[in-house]
């Protein structure tokens, strides 16, 4: 299939400390294109652990991952650091904005680390990107004006500025009450469906789950249910 | 682009904790300031003793040892020439300690063109009579003129004109401590006798003080004609010739030379006073010691501040990785905010040394051994600044270099995980 953009190969994940357990056994599922994809599971079932593996920030597991075609197997650090940079957005749990910048500035830094457009263009780019979001007016507030809901908004943004190929959540309304997390959820979809944007979030809100395209339900560190 | 990029991060870093980062520069700032008033005042108080010393001494000075000879006849033997030959108490032959044929010596030395000029000088031993005691005292002829051009005479005559001795037949210029001694004043006559029994009268022109007490109380200056008039010696008779050359680092080597050409005893300057080169070289190397502590304690301000950044900055950290950002950017980041550090310190640091010194500069400063000085003496060197400057930003930099690794080394995974 032509639009797989990310594809992992029987992955399996070894900790070491203090005893050597085994986290994922050959896991192995692709993505395509514009699909909006949650993985549920137990806690400790290592669907965090997969996540960091497929966004290449964790490099100590067997197995492949071929995001966009290529193999990121043997890729140098800096170069795995321009794959994210370029090709995967983030949202975490917690909102991670820096407080020394405003909103706009943490939108554009992932921009500007890019370095395809002029600063200029990425200010426009992350202001257009707050619109779609609809925080645009709190744009020159510094993080700590915000509340959680906008906080996690921003980072959104922030993951949209570089228009990833994919957009990867780890709980991303885990910390946010129901009101916040049903907004964050519809920004989601809306991304999916609109702008066809490929999501893989990782939750254990089964109602988030139940309403996105595909399940991915992981068990004791192997897939049960895809 | 990215250079601008990585220095926003770095400055809002820096301004998130600007009182910290103040302190920091202001640790830069004083190792620095201490280190440029440090090594200025120590450099120019040893140039002021060095001067005190090597501007009066020749950088070559030809003259002859009495001494025995290295060639005694047994070596000449046929039977003991092969032999190794102990002789206990030999003496030396009656010589004179005149240099032989020096007119041709000065001759030739106006010639050769790495020399400044040169002055004939006789060194007599007499004794300078005060009512029924006699003191010890050596008087020095001189060329006049020539004494004055190459090794400064008229700053060390304190009061009477030096040049007086050249005028005034039969006059004096005595030490200071010498003319108290002796009560003499300006005007006065005083006798001496020569170590061969003569008394001769000379009249006081001045009072000279060299800065060294000792030397005060037993020399002094006469002219040449006089001196040889004293000995009873004819107007060839030269002990001592003394040769400035251009270039004072090549007098061991002139010395040398000289040595075999003219077949006199020649001593540069560099042996003559080894002391004095031993002194100046550890005082600076005290100073600059001195410096560089200051600087490393600056060091570890920087270090440790950086480290405390680094930990409470971890989540920015693992964000910036996180999106994209590579360990050397965050490095970069890092380097760049020590190294902000350096710069802004140790150019304060240098200004404000600068203008400690000049202050320092104009601290009155009298001593008795000193006559030419009035403040303490200051050397502006611009090889301080520049090693100063240098060094601000090395250390800094090594501050830095640390907790940069550190930095570029965190993983973002553990640092999101842990939340």
């Amino acid at each position: 299939m032509s639009n797989k953009i990310l594809e992992a190969k029987n992955i399996c994940k070894y900790f070491h400390d203090p005893t050597t357990v085994q986290v994922l056994d050959n896991v192995s599922f692709s993505i395509d294109k514009a699909e909006f994809v949650s993985v549920i599971g137990k806690s400790g079932c290592g669907k965090s652990t997969l996540l960091y593996i497929l966004s290449t920030m964790d490099t100590d597991y067997q197995g492949d991952l071929i995001i966009d075609g290529q193999v990121m197997r043997n890729k140098k650090e800096a170069d795995l650091a321009k794959v994210r940079n370029e090709k995967i957005g983030f949202v975490f749990q917690f909102h991670y904005l820096l407080n020394e910048f405003s909103v706009l500035r943490n939108v554009m830094l992932p921009g500007l680390k890019l370095g395809k457009y002029s600063e200029q263009e990425v200010e426009h780019r992350a202001i257009e990107k707050l619109k779609i979001l609809g925080i645009e007016n709190e744009s020159l507030k510094m993080p700590n004006q915000l509340s959680g809901g906008q906080k996690q908004r921003v980072a959104i943004a922030r993951a949209l500025i570089n228009d990833p190929l994919i957009i990867m959540g780890d709980e991303p309304t885990g910390n946010l009450d129901k009101k916040n997390s049903e907004i964050v959820f519809q920004i989601f979809k809306e991304l999916a469906t609109v702008y066809h944007q490929s999501l893989l979030i990782v939750t254990h809100d089964n109602e988030f789950a139940a309403r996105t395209n595909r399940i991915i339900e992981m068990e004791d560190g192997r897939i049960i249910k895809m | 682009m990215k250079i601008k990029l990585i220095a926003s991060v770095s400055i809002s870093l820096l301004l998130a904790r600007w009182k910290q980062t103040l302190v920091a520069a202001i640790g830069v700032t004083f190792s620095i300031t201490m280190f440029i008033t440090l090594l200025s005042f120590m450099s120019g108080l040893n140039d002021m003793l060095d001067a005190l010393i090597l501007n009066r001494t020749p950088h070559v000075r030809l003259y002859n040892e009495i001494k025995p000879t290295k060639n005694q006849p047994i070596d000449q033997t046929e039977k003991y020439k092969q032999y190794y030959n102990f002789i206990s108490s030999i003496k030396p032959k009656n010589d004179r300690a005149e240099i032989y044929n020096n007119s041709a010596i000065m001759q030739s030395l106006k010639k050769d063109n790495r020399v400044l000029g040169y002055a004939p000088k006789i060194v007599a031993q007499v004794f300078y009579n005060v009512g029924p005691i006699d003191l010890t005292g050596a008087i020095n002829g001189i060329d006049v003129d020539e004494e004055n051009r190459l090794f400064y005479l008229s700053t060390y005559v304190t009061s009477g004109n030096f040049i007086d001795l050249k005028n005034i037949p039969n006059s004096i210029i005595l030490g200071k401590g010498a003319a108290e001694k002796m009560m003499a004043n300006i005007g006065d006559v005083i006798q001496v006798t020569t170590t061969k029994g003569e008394r001769v009268p000379l009249k006081v022109v001045g009072y000279f003080q060299s800065g060294i007490a000792e030397i005060d109380k037993v020399q002094s200056y006469a002219t040449i004609k006089t001196t040889q008039k004293l000995l009873g010696e004819s107007t060839s008779y030269i002990t001592d010739i003394q040769v400035k050359l251009k270039d004072v680092l090549q007098a061991p080597a002139v010395a040398k030379e000289y040595q075999e050409l003219y077949q006199v005893e020649a001593v540069d300057v560099q042996t003559a006073n080894s002391q004095f080169e031993t002194g100046s070289s550890i005082r600076t190397l005290i100073s600059y010691s001195v410096g560089v502590t200051l600087l490393i304690v600056a060091g570890f301000g920087i270090y440790n501040i950086l480290n405390m950044m680094i930990y409470e900055k971890m989540d920015s950290i693992a964000i910036l990785k996180a999106t994209g950002f590579s360990g050397k950017d965050v490095n970069a980041v890092f380097i760049s905010i020590a190294l902000s550090i350096g710069i802004f310190g140790g150019i304060l640091g240098l200004i404000f040394g600068f203008g400690l010194s000049a202050i320092i500069d104009q601290i009155p400063f009298n001593t008795a051994s000193l006559p030419t000085v009035k403040t303490y003496p200051i050397n502006y060197n611009p090889k301080f600044y520049i090693i100063g400057g240098i060094f601000s930003i090395v250390t800094t930099y090594m501050a830095g270099y640390f907790p940069s690794r550190k930095a570029s080394k965190i993983d973002p995974v553990i640092i999101i995980r842990g939340k």
